[in-house]
C-alpha cells in the first residue's frame, strides 16, 4: 500500500482506528496475545477498558495500575481491580514472576524511565506485551519535513510543551532497547494509520515507516 | 452549626433528676424478645444501686417498654438526661442482643478471658437462603451499631446512611447488613460501663484492655451466632477499617471482599500521641475518680469533652476548617477580650465536645483508643505486612482521601504494597476531598461510586442477585 493510497483512505476511514466493537484495535490485538485464564497486570490501565476485555473475553485475572485518579476511580467503580500508582515507582513493589503477562499499552513513551520500566515488567511478568506509538511513522516524518513543526496526530494530539509523552521512540528504537535489556521478541505486529495490521513480512525499516503503532510480545532472555 | 449560648465545657452541668429522663425516639420499637429478657435480668443486677441517683436509673423505666410522653421527639433538658439515656444503652441497648455465657468465653490478647459478655447489633435487609449476602459494617472510634437507623440517644439519622440503605451502594434490598457495637464500647456490647456480673457494678477499669483483634474475635462469634460462614464483605472506615483488615487476616476464608477506608495497618506514633492527649484529658478530670465515676455518681464531662475537641480537629483538614469557619466571630461584632468562645471554630468545637459527652462513656473512650494504639497487623508476622496476607483469596478495595492527615494515603498505600506482594486482588483509590479524615462518613460521590462498583462486582462473583 503506497503512501498515496493511505492518504486516499484517510479521507474515508477516519474512524477506522476503532473496530466495529468500539474497542481500540491495539487492545484487541493485545488481548489476542494473552492466553485465556492468565494472571495479567496492565500498567497504565486507564479506565480499565483492556482489563474488562481480558476479564470478560479471556477469563483472565486482570489487575491494573493507573496514575490518574479519575481513571482509577472510574475503573474501580466498574468493579475492576485497579491501584492508583506510578509505574515509574510502584512496579518495584511487585514480586518476581507474580504475573503471567505484564502489559504496557501506549504508555512507555509517558514514563520517566522507559528502560527501568521495561526491565521491571520483564521481572514481574513471565511475558511482557508493549504497544508503542511509532514516531518513525511516515506521516510523522512528512509532517516534520514539510511543516517543520513537531508532529501531532489524531492519536497523539498534544502540543510539544504539554504532552505527557516525554519519551517518544520509533519501532527501530524500541527494538534496540529490547536488545539492550536482553529480552526476546516473541512476536511483533505493526498497525497502519487505520489500526489495520501491516501483514507483509517486511523488514523493520518498512514497518518503521508504515506502522503508526506496534505491538510486541516479549520474553526474558534470548 | 452550634448554638450561640454554648455550654461552658469546663464546668460540669447540673445533674438531672430521674423524672426528667424520657425515652428516646424508637423507645418501644426496637425491643426484640432477647432484649426484653436481658432487661429483666439486668434490672435485678442493678438492684444494689441506689435508685434515683444512678444515671442508669432511666433504664428501669424503659425496661418495661412503657411508652413515655414525648417519646417521638428528642427529649429536651439538661445534657445529663441524654447522658443517662446513653448510659442505659450500655446494659439495655435498643438493639438486637446476643449473650455469650460461660460456655463461650472470649479469649483476649491480654491473656485473660472475658465471660460472660454480650454484643449489641443492628441488622438491615434479609439474609438470603444460602446466607451469601451478608455484609458486616465495622464502626469507628466514636461510632456504634446504629449505622442506618435513628440513633436511640441522639435522635439523629444513622452515621452511614450515605452508603447504607435501599438502593444505596450497601443496598439493603440486596444485602443483609450487620452492624455491631465494638467490644469495649458503650452502646450495648460489653464495655467498661457495662455491669460486671461478678460485682453487680459497672466494670470501670476492671474490664481487661481489649484490642482490635479482640473486637474482631467477638464479631466472629456474632457471625457464628447468625449462622453465617462467609461474609460477602466487611466494610469500615478508620478504626472500622482496622477491623476490616484484621478480619481479612484472622479469618481470610470467611471474608470474600474487604473494604477498609481511611485506615492503616498500624496506628502511627502521631496518632498514639493524639490519643494519649485525649486520655490524659479524661483522667485529669477530678470527676473521673480513677475510673470509678459511675459508682461515685460523677461524670468526667469536661475531660471527655476536651478529648473529643482535640480529636475532632484531627478528623478535619485545615482547609475544611477554614472554609467552614475562617476567623469569623460567633454572634458578636468584635472581640470580647475574654476567654469566651469568640470564634465560630471555638464554639463549634465546644459543641462537638458537649454533644459527644452526652452519648459516649469516658472509660469506653480510654479502652477504644487504646485498642487502636495497640493495632499493628505486621507485628505478629515478623514485621512483614505481606506475610499477614499470605495466600489470601479475599479481594480488597482500599480508599483514602487526599486531605486526610490522620490516616494519610501513604498508610493505605503501605497496605496495598503488602497486598501486591502477597499477590492479592486489590484495588486502591485516593479520593480528592478537602474534608479530611471524616470524608469517609460524608457524601462523596466518588466514594459512593467506588463502593457500589466494588460490592456489585463481589456480589456478581458470589452469585448474589
Amino acid at each position: 500500500m503506497s503512501p498515496r493510497d493511505l492518504l486516499i483512505q484517510d479521507l474515508t476511514m477516519k474512524e477506522a482506528a476503532r473496530a466495529a466493537s468500539g474497542k481500540r484495535v491495539d487492545l484487541l490485538i493485545i488481548a489476542d496475545l494473552v492466553e485465556p485464564g492468565s494472571r495479567v497486570l496492565d500498567v497504565g490501565s486507564g479506565d480499565g477498558e483492556l482489563l474488562e476485555l481480558l476479564a470478560t473475553t479471556r477469563g483472565c485475572d486482570a489487575r491494573g495500575i493507573e496514575i490518574s485518579r479519575a481513571g482509577v476511580n472510574a475503573g474501580v467503580a466498574r468493579g475492576l481491580a485497579i491501584i492508583q500508582g506510578d509505574a515509574d515507582i510502584d512496579l518495584a513493589d511487585y514480586p518476581d514472576d507474580s504475573f503471567d503477562y505484564v502489559i504496557l499499552s501506549q504508555t512507555l513513551q509517558a514514563t520517566r524511565r522507559p528502560k527501568w520500566v521495561l526491565e521491571q515488567m520483564l521481572r514481574v511478568g513471565r511475558r511482557v506485551v508493549v504497544s508503542i506509538p511509532n514516531f518513525g511513522f511516515w506521516r510523522m516524518r512528512l509532517d516534520l519535513l514539510l511543516n517543520g513543526r513537531m508532529p501531532s496526530t489524531e492519536n497523539l494530539p498534544y502540543s510539544w510543551y504539554d504532552t505527557p509523552n516525554i519519551h517518544f521512540c520509533t519501532i527501530r528504537d524500541f527494538v534496540a532497547l529490547v536488545e539492550e535489556v536482553g529480552a526476546r521478541i516473541e512476536s511483533a505486529t505493526a498497525l497502519n494509520g487505520y489500526g489495520q495490521k501491516v501483514r507483509l513480512n517486511l523488514p523493520w525499516a518498512v514497518w518503521n515507516l508504515l506502522g503508526e503503532q506496534a505491538v510486541f510480545l516479549l520474553s526474558r532472555g534470548r | 452549626m452550634p448554638d450561640s449560648d454554648n455550654v461552658h465545657v469546663l464546668r460540669p452541668a447540673a445533674r438531672p433528676t430521674t423524672g426528667e429522663a424520657t425515652s428516646p425516639a424508637q423507645g418501644s420499637q426496637a425491643q426484640g424478645p432477647q432484649t426484653q429478657g436481658s432487661q429483666t435480668q439486668g434490672s435485678q443486677t442493678l438492684g444494689p444501686q441506689p435508685q434515683g441517683q444512678q444515671p442508669t436509673s432511666p433504664a428501669s423505666g424503659k425496661a418495661t417498654g412503657e411508652p413515655v410522653a414525648g417519646a417521638e421527639t428528642r427529649p429536651v433538658g439538661p445534657s445529663r438526661t441524654y447522658e443517662a439515656l446513653a448510659r442505659a444503652q450500655a446494659d439495655f441497648p435498643q438493639s438486637e442482643l446476643v449473650h455469650f455465657g460461660a460456655d463461650k468465653p472470649l479469649t483476649l490478647d491480654a491473656g485473660v478471658t472475658l465471660s460472660p459478655f454480650q454484643i449489641a447489633y443492628q441488622t438491615y435487609g434479609k439474609l438470603n437462603a444460602d446466607k451469601s449476602n451478608a455484609i458486616l459494617i465495622c464502626h469507628a472510634l466514636s461510632g456504634d451499631q446504629h449505622a442506618a437507623n435513628v440513633h436511640p440517644v441522639t435522635g439523629k439519622t444513622g452515621w452511614w446512611e450515605t452508603l447504607i440503605g435501599p438502593g444505596k451502594p450497601i443496598d439493603t434490598n440486596r444485602f443483609f447488613v450487620i452492624a455491631s457495637n465494638v467490644l469495649g464500647g458503650c452502646l450495648g456490647t460489653t464495655g467498661p460501663s457495662s455491669i460486671n456480673p461478678k460485682t453487680g457494678f459497672p466494670y470501670g477499669l476492671d474490664l481487661p484492655v481489649v484490642t482490635i483483634r479482640d473486637m474482631v474475635r467477638a464479631q466472629a462469634m456474632l457471625i457464628d451466632h447468625l449462622g453465617i460462614d462467609r461474609l460477602l464483605a466487611v466494610v469500615g472506615g478508620s478504626m472500622g477499617g482496622m477491623q476490616v483488615l484484621q478480619w481479612a487476616v484472622s479469618y481470610p476464608e470467611r471474608v470474600f471482599a474487604a473494604m477498609p477506608m481511611a485506615a492503616a495497618a498500624r496506628h502511627s506514633a502521631q496518632n498514639i500521641a493524639f490519643h494519649e492527649v485525649g486520655r490524659q484529658a479524661v483522667m485529669a478530670d477530678p470527676d473521673w475518680r480513677g475510673g470509678r465515676y459511675l459508682l461515685e455518681g460523677t461524670s468526667p464531662r469536661s475531660g471527655l469533652a476536651v478529648a473529643r475537641m482535640a480529636a475532632h480537629i484531627t478528623y478535619m483538614s485545615d482547609s475544611s476548617l477554614h472554609r467552614k469557619f475562617g476567623r469569623r466571630l460567633q454572634d458578636r461584632d468584635g472581640r470580647t477580650f475574654s476567654f469566651d468562645a469568640d470564634f465560630q471554630v471555638e464554639s463549634y468545637l465546644r459543641h462537638q465536645g458537649e454533644a459527644f459527652v452526652d452519648r459516649f462513656d469516658a472509660n469506653s473512650y480510654l479502652y477504644v483508643t487504646r485498642a487502636m494504639d495497640y493495632f499493628d497487623l505486621a507485628a505478629d508476622y515478623g514485621g512483614v505486612l505481606a506475610n499477614a496476607f499470605k495466600d489470601t483469596r479475599t479481594r480488597f478495595c482500599l480508599v483514602s482521601f487526599t486531605s486526610d492527615w490522620l490516616f494519610p494515603t501513604a498508610d493505605s498505600r503501605a497496605v496495598v504494597h503488602a497486598l501486591n506482594a502477597a499477590g492479592a486482588s486489590v484495588s486502591f483509590a485516593e479520593i480528592e476531598s478537602d474534608k479530611g479524615h471524616d470524608a469517609f462518613l460524608l457524601d462523596e460521590p466518588e466514594l459512593t461510586a467506588i463502593t457500589r462498583g466494588f460490592l456489585d462486582s463481589a456480589a456478581r462473583a458470589v452469585g448474589v442477585a
